[in-house]
């Protein structure tokens, strides 16, 4: 479903602040994987996440989704394809606009704008039904303002319009990571729900080792901008936080540096 | 005594019939305070080049009538100029990434040796009421209104309409937060071209009525058109959640806007009126402008500052 295809990625060439953000990263999903990846801070996750998502061209390197080779197209181009929770949950709505304002527009995402109504009635009960999905209560306010609402709702809302057209690539970007651990729960439960449901092919980036192991049937570790580690299926299954620590150690040579990817 | 002397020698009459004449005005800025809008809220850009298009729409206007043509096309091409006009701003800022303000002051400058091109380099054309089937014109003060009026409403409603669309809503999301815009497949590029266009097409079209309605076209006459139309935004968001509060929904915020201008040119008649110097005009408005924009800021501070955390502070150092 993804190719991606030994990519590199540098930043500030030729400049003090020159970085090789991503070294030759190859990468290959089927259809229905559920990768989870993990990392030090720089190890070129987001990185990778925007270059699948277009949000610059790669250097070398190409990728495909669903045989489309997407290489060459930027973001709002390559978003009929592609679904996006970012790490800020302010990032991902529009603040000034309704509930339903926002759905209306991530379902029409990929398609062309032209002056039919902007949201429908026939909708709005599609809305209403999906949003009990969240079990937030969003469904009694769908005029209000997403301004108002909580960052773990907006999480939750971003998640609901990133899927409520099926991508072909769903890409998170510690999308719990703002959130208050009890509510950062809530939406990895929505996420896990709606991704079992539509058999979505998924990358999620975490900094939590558990939620890495625990979620998906892949996970991979990168490091200094490519993949070191794929682990999958039932060897994925019993891996410990331990166990990746001490890989990690052994692949990079160097000791995993969060306190937060051990505890959290 | 002499402040009771002074106001003896006004007229209220004089002030009177002066008012019907103010209202129009307010109602042609109001149009033009739409097309502010756009930029100015919903795209969350502040484009100068209105300056310059205002007097393009008046001169186009007045060249085309002069010309023969019947002023609804004149005006409608006067349109036309003005969205050409908004498309060189756009494609300054999203193709050759000048900064949006800038973008506007260029088109803006160029606009002023066009608009001088435009009269046959003159830098004023008079138009007469007389010679001409115009469409409003302030020697009828009644039928100004009224007209100027149903334009304001027509306009008020294709507006309406439009940006409850697939794509008005695009140019709202654009405006409101890109990155969110581009991950939900909009060309947010194109959306503030189209954006920047609309808006100053609005501004031709009121710059348009203008020159008809005051009998001709000034290449001056756009001059600080920026400022008169944030002022009637500001005035008529003011005054519209200061009425209707949380119930003030998009239609009752583009009816205020236009009341908002009808606002500002009654404030000027009572200036003119305490025969206050018109040349001041300007400084006045920008000082009311100034405060309304400031006033929302200055507020939130009151709320929370460092001064008043420093005194609180400094209390409670003292109690230990």
């Amino acid at each position: 479903m993804l190719a991606i295809n030994h990519i590199y990625k540098t930043f500030n060439p030729g400049t003090i602040n020159e970085k090789h953000a991503l070294n030759g990263l190859d990468l290959q999903l089927e259809e229905g994987d559920f990768v989870t990846v993990i990392g030090g801070n720089g190890a070129g996750k987001s990185t990778m996440l925007n270059a699948v998502a277009g949000v610059w061209p790669v250097d070398e390197g190409s990728i495909q989704i669903d045989g489309e080779n997407v290489t060459g197209l930027p973001d709002y181009k390559r978003a009929r394809y592609v679904g996006r929770v970012f790490q800020d949950p302010m990032t991902g709505t529009a603040a000034t606009m309704e509930i339903e304002e926002n759905l209306a527009l991530a379902a029409r995402r990929g398609k062309h704008r032209f002056l039919s109504w902007g949201i429908t009635k026939k909708e709005r009960d599609t809305y209403r039904e999906k949003l009990k999905i969240l079990d937030l209560g969003l469904e009694d306010r769908m005029t209000a303002k997403v301004g108002l609402l909580s960052g773990g709702q907006r999480q939750a809302l971003t998640l609901l319009m990133a899927t409520l057209q099926k991508p072909k690539v769903l890409l998170l970007d510690e999308h719990t990571a703002a959130l208050d651990p009890k509510t950062a729960q809530k939406v990895l439960a929505a996420t896990e729900k709606i991704i079992q449901k539509d058999h979505l092919t998924t990358i999620m980036i975490t900094h939590n080792m558990r939620d890495a192991i625990v979620h998906g049937n892949r996970l991979v570790m990168m490091n200094e901008g490519k993949i070191i580690l794929d682990i999958r299926g039932e060897e994925k299954k019993k891996l410990t936080v331990e166990d990746l620590l001490h890989q990690f150690e052994k692949v990079s040579g160097q000791e995993f540096a969060s306190d937060k990817a051990i505890l959290g | 005594m002499e402040y009771a002397v002074f106001l003896t020698t006004l007229d209220p009459l004089r002030l009177l019939n002066n008012l019907p004449g103010g209202i129009a005005q307010g109602i042609i800025w109001g149009i033009m305070a739409l097309g502010v809008y756009i930029t100015f809220r919903l795209l969350d850009v502040a484009d100068l080049s209105v300056d310059g298009t205002f007097a393009t729409g008046g001169a186009v206007t007045v060249m085309l009538i002069l010309a023969g043509y019947p002023a609804w096309a004149a005006i409608l091409l006067a349109v036309v100029a003005g969205l050409v006009a908004g498309t060189v701003t756009g494609l300054l800022h999203t193709m050759l990434g000048i900064p949006a303000i800038l973008s506007g002051i260029l088109t803006q400058f160029a606009l002023y040796s066009i608009n001088l091109h435009i009269m046959g380099m003159s830098a004023n054309k008079a138009l007469s009421v007389d010679q001409f089937h115009l469409i409003i014109s302030s020697r009828f003060c009644t039928n100004a209104i009224i007209i100027g009026g149903i334009f304001a409403l027509a306009l008020i409603g294709i507006l309406y309409w439009y940006f409850g669309t697939e794509q008005g809503s695009a140019l709202r999301a654009t405006g409101c937060n890109q990155t969110m815009a581009k991950a939900q497949g909009i060309n947010i590029n194109m959306m503030k071209v189209l954006g920047l266009a609309l808006s100053n097409g609005l501004v031709a079209l009121s710059g348009g009525l203008m020159a008809q309605y005051q009998g001709f076209a000034d290449i001056n006459m756009g001059r600080g058109a920026i400022v008169i139309g944030l002022a009637a935004v500001i005035i008529g968001e003011v005054i519209g959640e200061g009425i209707l509060g949380k119930r003030l929904n998009f239609l009752g915020r583009l009816v205020f806007i236009v009341v908002g201008g009808i606002i500002y040119y009654i404030v000027v008649v009572i200036v003119l009126w305490l025969r206050l110097n018109s040349n001041d005009l300007k400084l006045f408005t920008a000082i009311i402008v100034t405060i309304f924009l400031a006033v929302p800021y200055l507020k939130g501070k009151s709320k929370s500052s460092f001064a008043k955390a420093g005194k609180k502070g400094a209390k409670t150092n003292a109690g230990d």
